[in-house]
């Protein structure tokens, strides 16, 4: 269990930096179901809670979700079911059950970059970019890939498009962490797979993703596409399977992925 | 830290640490019903609700609640005990350790789900763990309590 010898509830934004900044052991709070489980030693305690982040709103052309959204939210947005073929909501339903889906916290999971993140993997087959306070806006992939200075992580923004996109994910039990997630999605014949838990977080399959826009979706296309993906991605083992067991995993789920979404309408 | 919280339906003062958990809080207050199971978030004994929505409270910062309408088992007594007679009747209750966040589960979920299917009902269940009735019994008491049968 952490413990915390301070807590701020900040009433701007600019005061929550500006505390973040005054200790290296600061900390900003999510969900705190992940934090909970580590010993950190937290001198002051950051609360997001006042500054009125947990939303999703549909302004234009992009949906906007709040830092501070609990993933329930996530899972029963009426808008989030109509799009990407309920790419989202599908992504975060199995994570454990609903009362601790209705603690975590989408920008919690996002900044902290967690490798065993089902929203992750989904949200890096959409159009995603986050904003990060002072770093501003910047594509979730560009996110993930570099080290940023300390930051807080205030919303996201996905282009509402007519991507279709489709969600595996492999576990040994139904609720548990998984040992592999899959988002494989396609807008205008161009294509975008992502693996995450690797157990590494998720990433983009470039290559894979490539050759499968240039070629004619054959059985034998989207075999060569799977095949590229294990090829191209890093992987591990850990306590929920071996990096052999996800290579050969991520061959099928890519596969699966690919053929659901040749029947999304 | 002081804060103002409301618990089933009561005002109260509560004096909690900065990093007090709120089953840790609830428990000292003598909500007994609050168990804790798991110590990892996934077993749902803890649950309760927080402005209506099913919370695990052995992951929820006590501080966090401020303003906030807490309930408990307790604070929904009546409709509880309802639910238990059903429980009971389709033999699905044996030590009886999970059964207050598992019925504040149900009873949120009766709630939120209009007529839900049994893979509804299954889904929004997963987070409550037990490790005696094999779930085939709660199950049949959740269908007929829904039911009204």
């Amino acid at each position: 269990m952490f413990t915390i010898e301070q807590v701020l509830q900040p009433e701007t934004l600019e005061e929550a930096y500006q505390a973040l900044h005054g200790n290296i052991s600061n900390t900003v709070l999510g969900g705190c179901a992940f934090l909970r489980l580590g010993s950190k030693k937290i001198a002051t305690a950051i609360d997001l809670s006042e500054l009125k982040l947990d939303y999703i709103l549909e302004p234009g052309k992009e949906i906007e979700i709040g830092a501070m959204t609990t993933f329930r939210t996530v899972e029963t947005h009426p808008t989030l079911h109509q799009l990407f073929n309920g790419v989202l909501p599908k992504s975060v339903s199995n994570i454990i059950g609903v009362q601790f889906r209705n603690v975590v916290t989408v920008g919690a999971t996002v900044y902290s970059k967690y490798g065993f993140s089902d929203l992750l993997t989904a949200l890096l087959a959409l159009d995603t970019e986050v904003e990060l306070y002072k770093g501003g806006r910047l594509p979730l992939e560009e996110f993930l890939q570099k080290s940023f200075p300390k930051d807080i992580l205030t919303r996201l923004f996905i282009q509402k498009n007519a991507r279709k996109a489709s969600y595996q994910s492999m576990r040994n039990s139904l609720s548990d962490y998984p040992i592999l997630t899959i988002a494989v999605s396609e807008l205008n014949q161009r294509w975008r797979i992502v693996v995450g838990a690797r157990p590494l977080r998720a990433q983009l399959a470039s290559k894979a993703s490539e050759a499968l826009s240039n070629s004619k979706l054959t059985a034998e296309d989207i075999e060569q596409s799977a095949s590229l993906a294990v090829e191209e991605l890093s992987f591990g083992s850990n306590i929920r399977g071996s990096a052999e067991y996800r290579k050969a995993m991520c061959k099928v789920l890519v596969k699966r992925g690919i053929m659901e979404v040749l029947q999304c309408k | 830290m002081q804060i103002e919280t409301t618990i089933n339906g009561k005002k109260i003062t509560l004096e909690v640490a900065n990093d007090e958990l709120l089953s840790d809080a609830l428990r000292a207050k003598g909500y007994l019903s609050i168990r804790q199971g798991c110590d990892t978030s996934c077993c749902g004994l803890c649950t309760v609700w927080i402005d209506g929505k099913p919370t695990l409270s052995c992951s929820t910062l006590a501080f966090r609640v401020r303003d906030k309408q807490i309930t408990t088992i307790e604070g929904v007594a009546q409709q509880a005990e309802e639910f238990a007679q059903v429980l009971v009747a389709e033999g699905a209750e044996q030590c009886g350790f999970c059964s207050p966040g598992f019925i504040m589960t149900v009873l949120a979920m009766k709630h939120e789900l209009k007529n839900p299917t049994e893979q509804e009902i299954i889904h929004y269940l997963t987070g409550n763990l037990c490790r005696c009735t094999g779930y085939m019994g709660q199950l049949r008491a959740i269908k007929k309590y829904l039911g009204g049968a």
